[in-house]
């Protein structure tokens, strides 16, 4: 590899051709600050518009300052990183920032984990001259069922942008206006409810700023635990137990099962359910009724529609809503798991308890904040009582245990509640990218052979690259399966399955880069990819951990079957546990 | 080709048309006719004389007669006095300044110091008529080019010529082909750039509207250079008559096989379209420029890389000015060390400015690099409108700096003027009299760059707009001098770490005029009084009891009741409630009321 040398702060280092100034600083342990820059290194996701000029080095030879994250190293270039020049520009340009944002930090839900914030710190900026003659650029504050945009506090990083048109390709996002009234929004400056936004919340996991937030629900889920008349019940995504504990201060990858059960039972959840669990149910039903493809299919029926597509991600389907409507009858019919939970939830748990479904509150604690749309969808309630009530990311419940002065990091582990707590490593795994799809292997391969698997763990679906491809032997017949996460990638196979030239007969798809691990209501990883996958290995030893790895062998599973649903995709479980989709392509109405 | 016994030259520039050169074009075609005259005379549209001020103008061919400031119904006079009996019409010559009768361009004085090549056939062709271009040298260096000189040959001529980018960078050209030449790939783009944001300068259009086939010309000259096939021509919507110019012009040269497939025989392919831009001021950036052409917004990006290495769609692309375009055809024909003979030593050639402000002969003038701006101001300029003092020349547009007394004698070229604070810019030249406060005037720029910045970076998004806010704050009278510090703090860090050239030199105005005229700002801020009288918050009307004789005609017009007194005594006017009308000092009929 070609190599160039160069001195930065009087001291030589040598790196790969194409190196930036500020990674071939940090080589040589010179941190050069950095804001509008972010990289996920091990998913290729780079933000580097060279906008906010706070990275700025002085180069010799060079007349002007330039930014460190964009700038090439060259054979012999000398780069000073803090002389008097440097740090007078980047401090005035912080100013310049800071001029134009509000300074209401103490109700910011950022506060404390804002990088503008934590820049400003370093930069040790005490006052902003010229404040009290200073404009500020406003702008119309936007609220979604997911998504809070604040403009007011946007400091133009463009990471949002890059995330929405880049890595998701959604194209919800651009910059519109221009000097300093430029914004990032919808096209026609739409609200975000009426653009292609598929409430994936990438934008909101990059934001430095308090610029896009989620929407807080904490509040409606303090009126339900506090109203006596009301039971209520909560589901907790496999997500959330791998980054929670990150809030509190532990190491990416901790995983805080235990301790997060004993905090939703201190706040006053009167049953702790897992997601998990409906995740075994998600597989018993999408695994039958890939197999019902496969069977057709292999029988010669041409009206198989193969490959079939996983449905448990909410931002995953309003994307193909979306883009992809023509397609709508190839993913699988199934509900997501929380939804899955919700509905069996209010039937099936409501009728053994003994109380109606009014009386009945589901909370669920979600990676993602495509759920708290999803659970708001009308075709997920019954006379207008939702299957779930709320959706609260993992930031809000962190929130609240903090507020009801819960010592969370002290916490004896607690053991989910039965019937709808138990859950099996497959359930587990359904938080990483190829978990699902792995999930429904382990089942469907012992049901089409008869067999018992000899190795439950299939690493060949496992890991980071955007697009996935791997062929399991089922009992002689190879399974082509695929794997897409980020919609960018999810769009190339789904281009793929609308000319027909798709050689896959099943794909999973995960909108977040990461899947859920990396939802947009997790911990914020500032761009850290080492936090992600940190979070997925602790995803998989949750799944080593379980006594009970394949979901078609959860007893809570099979008895709830024997009990109540019959079998698999019988009348009961499509009445109960799957949906339809819609053609929900964005129409441009010109409003006078 | 057939050519007529007399040519009534009618300028088609945008000044002249938007006035009433339109029906006096309409008219002068109808005398002829109704005379029978069309074989003989024939009236066509030229481009820009550089005469804006005297618009519309009309030329008549043979005798360069100039006729300005021609209306509709002079049509018949000019026809009947001047074609049919030879005799000019007196009214309707042009007059310098001074109220000299002047017949043809070359009695004016300001013209001896001109030197058109940029413009050379403006004002002379008729731009719609491909033969008339072709008859005056149109596509002969295409040819020359083509038959018999390879591109690095072609390369290097334009580099030994010394010609620098017009659009305001002053990049060597020659090497700009030559990075773009040696890049290889299998798809290259050679872009016009024809975005003339700057205000008040009208050269690029002038030289769309009065030469399109020079700038065709040059394109196709530099595609067979850097080996590009495609050329892509971006300009800005507002300039209808140019595109329509150029439409036509690319439709008789592709008819008449100097575009297009094989062009000349030569084997060489070359094809040019026209993309438009929405006006803002940024796509001159060239990869703004790029984005917008891309479909993209209009943002630049870093650099590197380069254009010429990532262009267009990724591709190789070679981004030139209009200007710098329409002097590629007379570097091949006339020869490297004819274009370096002129000018200085590290600026070639000749450079277009738009003057404008207080100054008696607004337009285009073309001038040889190294013209002293007292030349440009009183020889070409014809001096200050109404005697008035020169106070300060801005170059290079909004962004560039101001000029005094003392850089009267510099000779303007690309390095004279940056070593001095400005810019050349694209040549726009405003010039100011003692009556312009330089606070305002840097006030009035910013306004501009404020407007157009994209808002990418911070401190161009931001930083401009909080100068904008600091000068208006020193206008008010509120400033104090620990704002001047601030101010030329804030100059010096939106010029070192903008992303763009937009930003990089958008300070220019405050820095110019902060060093020129410190002892202005500084009465801002200290005395709080504006020098020359144009801050309205800093004014105050005073009478001066000695030559109020009790008339009472101001204190009846102030609309605000500002003025108190008995009749036939002295009146006062109450500071407090006036608010600045200037009604009164305008009703005065005995100079008792001033200004301080």
């Amino acid at each position: 590899m070609e190599t160039i040398r160069l001195t930065i702060d009087n001291k030589t280092v040598e790196v790969p051709k194409g190196t930036t100034i500020n990674k071939a600083a940090k080589e040589i342990g010179i941190d050069i600050p950095v804001l509008c820059w972010m990289e996920l290194h091990d998913l290729n996701i780079e933000n580097r518009p060279a906008g906010c000029r706070i990275c700025v080095v002085e180069i010799d030879g060079r007349r002007n300052l330039a930014p460190s994250c964009a700038t090439k190293c060259e054979e012999g270039m000398v780069v000073r990183t803090h002389t008097t020049r440097v740090l007078n520009a980047r401090r005035t340009v912080m100013e310049f920032i800071l001029s134009d944002h509000p300074k209401d930090c103490l109700t910011c839900p950022k506060s404390g984990n804002c990088e503008l914030q934590t820049l400003a710190h370093q930069l040790g900026i005490r006052e902003i001259p010229g404040q009290e003659i200073a404009a500020m650029s406003t702008y119309r504050k936007d609220t979604s069922p997911s998504i809070i945009r604040d403009l007011d506090k946007c400091i133009l990083c463009r990471r949002c942008e890059m995330m929405c048109n880049e890595v998701q390709t959604v194209g919800a996002l651009s910059a519109v206006n221009r000097g300093f009234m430029a914004v990032v929004a919808p096209a026609f400056e739409q609200n975000l409810e009426h653009s292609t936004c598929t409430y994936c919340g990438q934008c909101v996991a990059v934001c430095p700023t308090g610029a896009l937030t989620e929407v807080d629900h904490t509040p409606e889920v303090l009126r339900a635990l506090a109203d006596p008349t009301k039971t209520v019940v909560v589901q907790t995504a496999p997500a959330v137990r791998a980054a929670m504990g990150e809030l509190f201060g532990m190491k990416p990858g901790t995983l805080v099962t235990g301790k997060m059960v004993s905090a939703l039972r201190a706040l006053g959840f009167d049953y702790v359910f897992d997601t998990d669990f409906a995740a075994d149910l998600t597989i018993m039903e999408e695994g039958t009724e890939l197999l019902d493809r496969l069977n057709r299919f292999l029988q010669g029926d041409k009206t198989a529609r193969l490959p079939i597509l996983t449905s448990c991600c909410p931002g995953w389907v309003n994307f193909f809503e979306e883009y992809f409507p023509d397609l709508k009858d190839v993913p699988s019919t199934a509900k997501s798991p929380q939804q899955m939970f919700g509905a069996i939830a209010k039937s099936y748990f409501a009728d053994k308890i003994g109380i109606s479904r009014k009386d009945m509150v589901v909370i669920s604690i979600m990676p993602c904040l495509a759920k708290k749309y999803e659970c708001q969808r009308d075709e997920f309630s019954e006379d207008g009582n939702p299957d779930v009530d709320f959706s609260i990311s993992t930031r809000e419940l962190a929130a609240f245990i903090k507020q009801a002065n819960i010592d969370f990091n002290n916490l004896e582990d607690g053991d989910f509640d039965a019937p709808l707590g138990e859950s099996t490593g497959a359930g587990v795994i359904f938080g990483t990218t190829g978990g699902v799809i792995e999930a429904a292997v382990r089942t469907a391969y012992e049901i089409h052979t008869g067999k018992k698997l000899e190795k439950v763990d299939f690493t060949e679906l496992r890991g980071f690259e955007g697009v996935r491809s791997a062929t399991i032997d089922f009992d002689g017949f190879p399974l082509n399966i695929g794997i897409a996460h980020g919609l960018g990638n999810a769009r190339k196979l789904l281009n793929d399955v609308r000319s027909g030239k798709s050689l896959f007969h099943a794909i999973e798809v995960m909108a977040c880069p990461g899947g859920c691990i990396g939802g947009g209501g997790q911990p914020l990883h500032h761009g850290n990819s080492e936090i992600l996958k940190a979070r997925a290995a602790a995803i998989y030893e949750e799944d080593r951990n379980k006594p009970i790895r394949k979901s078609h062998e959860n007893p809570f599973i099979i008895k709830l079957y024997e009990e109540f649903l019959g079998k698999p995709n019988s009348e009961k479980a499509h009445h109960l546990l799957h949906t339809q989709y819609f053609d929900k392509k964005k129409k441009i109405v010109v409003k006078q | 080709m057939a050519r007529e016994k007399m040519q009534i030259l009618v300028c088609g520039g945008t000044t002249c048309s938007d006035g009433q050169g339109e029906a006096v074009f309409e008219n002068l075609n109808l005398e002829i006719e109704a005379n029978a005259l069309e074989n003989d005379v024939h009236v066509v549209h030229s481009g820009c004389f550089g005469l804006c001020s005297m618009g519309p103008v009309v030329k008549i061919v043979p005798g360069n007669t100039i006729y300005t400031k021609v209306s509709p119904d002079d049509a018949r006079e000019i026809v009947s006095e001047h074609i049919l009996k030879g005799r000019k019409v007196e009214r309707l010559l042009w007059k310098d300044p001074s109220g000299n009768t002047l017949v043809k361009e070359d009695e004016f004085a300001g013209q001896k110091k001109q030197l058109r090549i940029v413009l050379r056939n403006c004002g002379i062709i008729d731009p719609e008529n491909i033969e008339d271009a072709i008859a005056h040298d149109a596509y002969a260096a295409l040819g020359k080019v083509l038959a018999g000189m390879k591109p690095t040959d072609v390369i290097q001529v334009i580099k030994d010529s010394g010609l620098r980018g017009r659009g305001g960078g002053g990049f060597s050209t020659g090497l700009k082909w030559k990075i773009a030449y040696k890049n290889k790939a299998d798809q290259k783009y050679v872009v016009c750039n024809a975005d003339e944001g700057d205000p008040g300068a009208f050269m690029d259009r002038s030289v769309l509207e009065g030469d399109p086939h020079s700038v065709l010309e040059a394109m196709a000259i530099c595609g067979y250079s850097i080996e590009a096939g495609k050329g892509l021509i971006y300009i800005r919507a507002e300039y209808p008559l140019a595109v329509a110019r150029l439409r036509t012009a690319i439709a008789q040269a592709k008819e008449y096989g100097l575009l297009g497939k094989n062009i000349m025989g030569s084997g060489f392919d070359f094809d040019i379209e026209i993309r438009y831009g929405a006006g803002a001021f940024v796509c001159g950036e060239e990869t703004a420029l790029i984005h917008s052409m891309e479909g993209l917004r209009g943002e630049p990006t870093v650099k590197p890389p380069y254009p010429a290495e990532s262009g267009f769609l990724g591709k190789p692309t070679n981004v030139n000015n209009v200007e710098t375009l329409a002097c590629i055809s007379p570097i091949i024909l006339k020869g490297a060390s004819w274009f370096a003979g002129i000018g200085t030593e590290r600026s070639k050639g000749t450079k277009v400015f738009a003057l404008a402000g207080k100054i008696n002969n607004v337009g285009l003038i073309e001038v040889p690099m190294g013209t002293t701006l007292r030349e440009v101001i009183y020889e070409i300029g014809g001096g200050i409108r109404k005697g008035k003092k020169f106070k300060a020349a801005q170059t290079g547009g909004p962004s560039g700096g101001c000029l005094t007394e003392k850089h009267l004698d510099i000779p303007i070229d690309f390095d004279n003027l940056t070593a001095v604070g400005s810019m050349m810019g694209s040549g726009g030249l405003i010039v100011m009299d003692e009556d312009d406060c330089m606070v305002q005037v840097a006030k009035f720029f910013l306004e501009f760059t404020v407007e157009e910045s994209c808002g990418k970076c911070a401190p161009c998004r931001i930083g401009n707009k909080r100068l904008h806010e600091l000068l208006e704050h020193i206008t008010k009278g509120k400033g104090t001098l620990a704002d001047l510090d601030r101010l030329k703090n804030m100059c010096l860090v939106i010029k070192d770490t903008s992303l763009c050239g937009l930003g990089q030199s958008s300070p220019n105005p405050v820095l110019s005029t902060l060093e020129n005229f410190r002892d202005e700002y500084e009465a801002h801020v200290t005395l709080k009084k504006c020098p020359a009288g144009q801050c309205k918050d800093l004014m105050e009307y005073f009478i001066i009891e000695e030559n109020c004789v009790g008339c009472t005609a101001c204190a009846r017009v102030c609309p605000v009741g500002a003025i108190t007194g008995e009749r036939k005594e002295p009146h006062h006017i109450n500071p407090d409630i006036c608010i600045k009308c200037g009604a009164c000092m305008e009703k005065c009929k005995f100079d008792a009321i001033i200004i301080q």
